[in-house]
C-alpha cells in the first residue's frame, strides 16, 4: 500500500484539466504502454503568449495522474520561458511529497512539458525528451546516460537505486544497475570502490603453496563475485607453473560466451591482480 | 487501521479467521500453554491436541498413512508455505546429491522462484517451464527438460494469480519416470478443492493455514511415506526431528480446525464461489466493453477471477475501488513497487495494454451475492473514469 498524501489523492480523485485543448499550440506525448505509464500533454496560447488552456490525458498510477493534474496547474498562465524552467521538482513542491519510488511519475510531467513546448517551437524530440543524445544504459525502458546524468543533477541522486526510482532505469531486469553506478560515479567524481587484492610483487619467487593462496584470493574477491551476479560461479581447481586452471559451474557452464568470460574475466582479473604471465583454462 | 466497512475480495492474499477456529484456538492462547514436548500432563495433553489436528489436516488432504500411534506421520507442521517449499526443494536436492537440476513452472510463487536463482547461485540448474496464453503448463517442454539429472519438479497445484489448475497428476507421472521427485505448491488449493494424496503420485506438497481460514503463521508439508527426508529447519526433536522449534500449538490446533471446517463445507462452497465468480464475471462482460478474462476456464479454481481492463493501470483501479471499501489485488506493476507487471501475465504473453490493467478478485465463503452486485454496481464508473483519463482509450472502442 502506498502511502499518498492528501494533496497526491486529492489531485488523483478529482484531476484538474483532464482531457484534450481543441487546435493545440503544442503536444507533447511521452512514455508508452509497455513502460507502464504514459502522459499527453496538450496547451493553447493567448494573445500574451501565454498558457491560457492546458489539459493531460495520463495512462499510470494513482501518482502518475496526480502529477500530470499538478503539472496542469502549475503552468497555466506562464509563458513558455517560465514553462519551460518547470522541473520535476516543482511538481512534487506541488503535490507536497511523492513516495520515492514514485518519483519517475513527476519526471514524466516534466518531460511532457518539455515536449509539448518543443513541438510548438517546431523542435524535433524523440519520445523521451532528452533521449535522442546518449547511448542507451537501461534496455528494458531505453533511458541512455545522458538521461540519467540530467536526472541525477537536477534531483542531487548519487545510487543506482535512486535513479530507478526517478527515471525507471533498472527497475525490470536489473543487468544495468552496476552501468549507472559508473555513470554516477564518473558524474560526481567518485573514487571507485576500494580493491581488495593484495600488491602485485614478483609472483614467480612465491612457493606454490603462496601461489596459490594468491590465485585462490582474487579468485573469491574479485571474480566469483562478478560471476555470482550472473548466476554464475568459479572454482580453483589446480595451478601448474602459470596455468591456473578453472571450472565453471551455475549459469556459466552451460553458457555459450563461457570462453569469453574465461579470457576477459577470469584471466584479465588474475593478470591483473597476481601475475601478468598467468594463462587460464577451464575443464 | 480503519474500522470502514470493507468488502473483501482478495481471499487469495489472505483470509480471516473463521469464529470456530478463533474458538479452537484460544485456550492454546490462555490457560492450555503447555509445551507438548514436556513430560506432564500439562503439557502431554497440548501433545494430543496437535495429534488431533494433525489427523484433521491428514483427513482434508486424504493422507491416509498412520503410525502404529495411529499419527499422521506425514504431516510436517511448517511457519509458513514458504518454508514448506524451501523444505521441500532443499530435501530432495540434499537427499538426491548426484542429481543437481530443479524443475519448476513460469508461473510459480516467488517461494519456489526466488529459490530457484538462489539454487543457481549455488552451482545447481533451474529450468522452468513456459506456460500458454491461458496460462497452461507446456507439457512437452516439460518432458524435454526431464533428465536423470533431475532431483526434483516443482509445479503449484493452482495458480494464485489467474486461478489455474494444474495437472499434476499427469507430472508427477513424469518426473517418477526419470526417477525424480514431484512437489507441488497447494496453497492456493487445500481447502478450496478437494485433494486425494491417497490416490496420487505427489511425493511433497506444501500448504498454508492463512489461506483457508486458519491464523498467519502456521503452514504444512506433506511429505509421502518412504520419500527420505532432511530437516530444512534443525533443532530438537519436534516434528519426529523433521522440523526443529516449539510447536506454534494455538496456530496448529487452528488449521486443524480450519480443515475440518474445509472438508466439511467443501462439496457446497465449491458450488457457492463458482456461482459467485461466475456471476462477478458475466456481469463485468455485459457491463464493460473491452475486458478480458484470464485464465484457463476448464481449469480453475472455483474462487479466482483475474480480469484484464484494457487500456487502463491497476493501481488507480484498486485505489479508487478502495473508496468504497472493495478490497482486490493486481497483477500491476505499480502496487508492488516493482516496474514491470506480473511474471503470469507476462510468461502468458498477455499484452501489455491488457496486463497493467489487471485485476484479481478472489473470493471465500464470507462473501455474499450482495457484495457481488456491490462491485458490479461501483466498477463500471471507475473505469470509465479512467479510461477517459487514458491516452489510449478511444469512444469507439466502446462499440
Amino acid at each position: 500500500m502506498w502511502n499518498y498524501n492528501e494533496k497526491v489523492m486529492d489531485h488523483f480523485l478529482n484531476p484538474r484539466n483532464v482531457g484534450e485543448v481543441e487546435n493545440p499550440d503544442g503536444v507533447g506525448d511521452v512514455g508508452n504502454i509497455t513502460c507502464g505509464d504514459a502522459l499527453k500533454l496538450t496547451f493553447k496560447l493567448d494573445e500574451n503568449g501565454r498558457i491560457a488552456d492546458v489539459k493531460f490525458k495520463t495512462f499510470g498510477c494513482a501518482s502518475a495522474i496526480a502529477s500530470s493534474s499538478a503539472l496542469t496547474e502549475l503552468v497555466k498562465g506562464m509563458t513558455l520561458e517560465e514553462a519551460s524552467k518547470v522541473t520535476n521538482q516543482d511538481i512534487v513542491a506541488l503535490l507536497g511529497e511523492l513516495p520515492e519510488a514514485k518519483m519517475h511519475c513527476s519526471v514524466m510531467g516534466m518531460e511532457a512539458l518539455q515536449a509539448a513546448i518543443a513541438n510548438y517551437r517546431g523542435e524535433e524530440v524523440a519520445d523521451n525528451g532528452d533521449d535522442h543524445e546518449g547511448a542507451i544504459i537501461c534496455k528494458c525502458f531505453g533511458v541512455t546516460d545522458t538521461k540519467i546524468r540530467n536526472v541525477a543533477k537536477q534531483n542531487n541522486l548519487h545510487k543506482a537505486s535512486e535513479i530507478t526510482n526517478f527515471c525507471k532505469a533498472g527497475g525490470a531486469c536489473g543487468s544495468c544497475l552496476d552501468e549507472i553506478q559508473r555513470v554516477l560515479d564518473e558524474l560526481w567524481n567518485n573514487a571507485p570502490a576500494e580493491k581488495a587484492a593484495p600488491k602485485l610483487d614478483d609472483f614467480n619467487k612465491l612457493t606454490t603453496v603462496q601461489k596459490v593462496f594468491r590465485v585462490q584470493e582474487v579468485i573469491d574477491k574479485e571474480i566469483r563475485p562478478l560471476l555470482e551476479h550472473d548466476g554464475g560461479s568459479i572454482e580453483l581447481v589446480d595451478l601448474n607453473g602459470s596455468n591456473v586452471i578453472v571450472r565453471l559451474t551455475g549459469r556459466c557452464s552451460s553458457c555459450p560466451s563461457a570462453g569469453v568470460t574465461l579470457k576477459y574475466t577470469v584471466q584479465d582479473k588474475l593478470r591483473e591482480f597476481v601475475s601478468s604471465d598467468l594463462t587460464v583454462e577451464s575443464i | 487501521m480503519s474500522d470502514k466497512p470493507v468488502i473483501y475480495v482478495d481471499n487469495n492474499a489472505t483470509t480471516c479467521v473463521a469464529p470456530e477456529v478463533l474458538e479452537a484456538m484460544l485456550p492454546y492462547l490462555t490457560r492450555c500453554y503447555g509445551n507438548p514436548g514436556s513430560i506432564h500432563t500439562f503439557g502431554g495433553s497440548v501433545a494430543k491436541d496437535v495429534e488431533n489436528a494433525r489427523l484433521k489436516i491428514a483427513e482434508l488432504l486424504n493422507a491416509d498413512h498412520r503410525n502404529p500411534d495411529g499419527e499422521a506421520t506425514e504431516i510436517i507442521f511448517t511457519s509458513c508455505g514458504t518454508e514448506s517449499d524451501n523444505a521441500a526443494i532443499w530435501s530432495a536436492l540434499l537427499t538426491n546429491p548426484e542429481r543437481k537440476k530443479v524443475i519448476a513452472s513460469k508461473v510459480e510463487h516467488p517461494a519456489i522462484l526466488n529459490l530457484g536463482r538462489e539454487l543457481e547461485r549455488r552451482g545447481y540448474i533451474f529450468e522452468t517451464i513456459p506456460v500458454d496464453g491461458n496460462g497452461r503448463i507446456d507439457m512437452q517442454a516439460l518432458e524435454e527438460a526431464l533428465d536423470d539429472n533431475t532431483a526434483i519438479v516443482s509445479v503449484m497445484y493452482a495458480n494464485n494469480e489467474i486461478g489455474n489448475i494444474y495437472p499434476v497428476e499427469e507430472i508427477a507421472k513424469l518426473a517418477h519416470k526419470h526417477g525424480a521427485l514431484f512437489h507441488t505448491d497447494a496453497v492456493q488449493a487445500v481447502g478450496k478443492v478437494p485433494i486425494d494424496l491417497a490416490n496420487s503420485e505427489i511425493d511433497m506438497l506444501s500448504c498454508s493455514g492463512h489461506k483457508l481460514h486458519a491464523p498467519k503463521g502456521i503452514g504444512v508439508l506433506y511429505v509421502r511415506r518412504g520419500i527420505r527426508f532432511r530437516p530444512f529447519i534443525v533443532g530438537g526433536h519436534q516434528e519426529k526431528a523433521r522440523r526443529g522449534g516449539t510447536e506454534n500449538v494455538a496456530s496448529v490446533v487452528a488449521l486443524g480446525k480450519a480443515a475440518e471446517l474445509a472438508k466439511n463445507g467443501m462439496a457446497e462452497e465449491v458450488k457457492y464461489l463458482s456461482m459467485l465468480r461466475d456471476r462477478l464475471e458475466n456481469g463485468l462482460l455485459e457491463r464493460i466493453p473491452r475486458i478480458k478474462i484470464n485464465g484457463d476456464k476448464s481449469s480453475r479454481l472455483p474462487n479466482t477471477s483475474s480480469v484484464s481492463f484494457e487500456f487502463i493501470e491497476g493501481e488507480a483501479i484498486l485505489l479508487l475501488m478502495n473508496q468504497f471499501g472493495i478490497c482486490a489485488s493486481s497483477g500491476s506493476a505499480c502496487t508492488t513497487g516493482s516496474l514491470e507487471p506480473s511474471h503470469v501475465l507476462r510468461a502468458m504473453g498477455i499484452p501489455y495494454t491488457s496486463a497493467h490493467g489487471t485485476i484479481r478478485f478472489s473470493f471465500s465463503r464470507y462473501n455474499t451475492v450482495e457484495e457481488v452486485d456491490f462491485i458490479l454496481e461501483k466498477l463500471p464508473p471507475i473505469i470509465a473514469t479512467l479510461r477517459k483519463l487514458s491516452p489510449y482509450w478511444k469512444e469507439e472502442y466502446a462499440q
